[in-house]
């Protein structure tokens, strides 16, 4: 074996369950004649932190959109532990359970309260009793911080309560991994560092996460990770330090040059 | 001046001079009217006549009892609360029909909708009426029925669907109404449907939530509190539009009222009452819609 493969292979011997979560092989994806993916190739192993980010338009979120099938993609396979993923599939709701998502715009139901936003994945899907639910729910609130709003209407919220909340309801379904689609970029400044916090935490339990996030001090902090990407393709894949350091191709060095700029 | 002392008044709008310039002016018109009626036209009002249509005292019970025009008003309202929930049924599922992702089931639900509304109600109802009282009341054997049977024949049942013997024409007459009415009701809820963001959609999906506890559990309850105060204005369009249902004569307010003002040739008066029952029913419905949307919008804080 030549030295190159075997430092590609080399991973720390503490991370014994290093089996890959999410593995995506020559995934492409069209809107109409618009390519938003091609040929995407990575995988996400079980306890890592993966960071993507890049210019908006670049696909990032139709790449983790494309993970729990809020995106049918064209070509290519994507693996969620172990069970492919394919468009129109059955089944789909039973692999979806397995992947927590956040969105940028946090889209907690706002008939429901907080609570109840929590519960009803469980209760629907898991067929758990209300009581039980609402246990597990106001464990995960407290973990997010925000308990004592659990009557409350998300309206009644601020953003980053909110995102919060949408992160709590995310890990009621106990999923395997977390995607997170830009959570803080629809907050505003002094909501942010809430929400990142929660994170960071999550992190250090031991979630499998993929970001999409342009928070470098974040990405820094926890990532294992990060891929860039351009134009519908993976431009460079690195660890967190050399990427916002040195960055390899030129297109990553512009963007980080527009995101430092102001 | 400190921050805690009580804020001083904003000024309050008072009565001005347009306000009292329109209301004279109204207030003129309809005086002109009552005069012009009384000059021109040589009436003689008899108000007594047709109120002992609405009320008559029954010499053998020695008690009073409802007449004719309580009689229609009661069949009316029953028409009115059973046709309002076979229509929300049908528009419900074909609004959601309306945009399902079954080619099919789009089809059927926009002929639906098209046909009936390009047809004038009053077409409509005829074609459909002989249709289902000539073919399919025999088919599923609703004109069989035994008038006298102890299911059919008793107060609670007199209740729900009034005299036993008229329930087949009641039936046809429901039908219609509800068919006729449903189709826009379909559109409203479809309309409702989708105005509930996409996001709704994929965050139910991506908690793992099936297509219809997406509908039932996020969408429905969303949109439905969007769609109230339109779905309450298509209700009481409902009640009044039951007015249509005489000509296949069903037994409702406005069949009798044409038989109280052919009997007492008192036509003015005869009309004015039935139009002042139809108020009252569609204003208290009214009252209803609004408070129940409150309360809507009071939860949805």
């Amino acid at each position: 074996m030549n030295d190159k493969i075997t430092s590609a292979l080399k991973v720390p011997e503490t991370k014994a369950d290093d089996k890959p979560i999410v593995e995506v092989a020559g995934l492409c994806k069209w809107f109409g004649d618009f390519c938003a993916l091609f040929d995407i190739n990575f995988s996400v192993n079980s306890g890592e932190k993966v960071v993507v980010c890049g210019p908006s338009g670049s696909g990032k979120s139709t790449l983790i959109r494309c993970l729990n099938q809020l995106e049918e993609h064209q070509l290519g396979t994507i693996r969620i532990d172990g069970r492919e993923v394919k468009p129109g599939m059955k089944g789909i709701e039973e692999i979806r359970r397995d992947v927590g998502m956040v969105f940028q715009s946090f889209n907690l139901f706002p008939h429901l309260s907080v609570l109840d936003n929590l519960t009803i994945g469980p209760i629907r899907n898991r067929g758990m009793s209300k009581s039980e639910a609402a246990e597990m729910a106001m464990e995960l609130l407290d973990r997010v911080h925000i308990s004592e709003q659990a009557s409350k209407y998300p309206m009644q919220l601020s953003g980053g309560q909110q995102q919060r909340v949408a992160i709590a309801r995310a890990l009621c379904m106990r999923p395997k991994i977390m995607l997170f689609d830009e959570p803080t970029s629809a907050l505003d400044p002094e909501m942010i560092s809430g929400v990142l916090d929660v994170m960071v935490e999550l992190a250090e339990d031991g979630m499998t996460m993929l970001c999409v996030t342009h928070e470098m001090g974040f990405a820094r902090q926890v990532g294992d990770r990060v891929i860039f990407m351009d134009d519908a393709e993976i431009v460079e894949t690195a660890d967190p330090e050399s990427f916002f350091n040195n960055p390899e191709t030129e297109r990553a060095k512009i963007f980080l040059s527009q995101l430092l700029s102001h | 001046m400190d921050r805690n002392s009580p804020p001083p008044p904003l000024p309050r709008r008072r009565v001005t001079l347009v306000d009292l310039v329109l209301i004279g002016l109204v207030i003129g018109m309809v005086m002109y009217a009552v005069y012009k009626v009384n000059d021109v036209l040589v009436y003689n009002w008899n108000w007594n006549r047709v109120f002992t249509f609405i009320v008559r005292y029954d010499e053998e019970s020695g008690r009073w009892v409802a007449n004719l025009l309580i009689q229609g008003l009661l069949t009316t309202l029953r028409l009115a609360v059973w046709a309002t929930i076979l229509a929300t049924i049908i528009g419900v599922m074909m609004g959601y029909w309306r945009r399902c992702n079954n080619l099919s089931l789009r089809i059927i639900s926009r002929t639906y909708v098209e046909l009936i509304r390009n047809i004038p109600p009053i077409v409509f109802i005829f074609i459909f009426y002989f249709f289902i009282s000539g073919q399919i009341f025999p088919l599923i054997g609703l004109s069989s029925l035994r008038h006298d049977s102890p299911i059919m024949d008793n107060d609670l049942f007199r209740f729900m669907f009034g005299d036993p013997r008229l329930f087949e024409n009641f039936i046809a007459g429901m039908v219609c109404l509800a068919v006729f009415e449903g189709a826009y009701i379909t559109e409203i809820v479809r309309a409702g449907i989708q105005s509930i963001g996409k996001g709704q959609w994929e965050a139910g999906r991506a908690i793992g939530l099936s297509h219809f506890n997406i509908l039932r559990d996020v969408i429905l309850p969303q949109a439905i509190r969007k769609i109230l105060p339109p779905l309450a204005g298509q209700f009481i369009t409902l009640i009044k539009d039951s007015a249509i249902v005489s000509l296949i004569s069903i037994q409702e307010l406005t069949f009798l009222a044409t038989e109280v003002a052919a009997t007492t040739t008192k036509v003015f008066e005869t009309w004015i009452l039935v139009g002042a029952m139809y108020f009252v029913l569609c204003y208290f419905f009214a009252y209803v819609f609004a408070k129940l949307e409150q309360r809507g919008a009071r939860s949805n804080r």
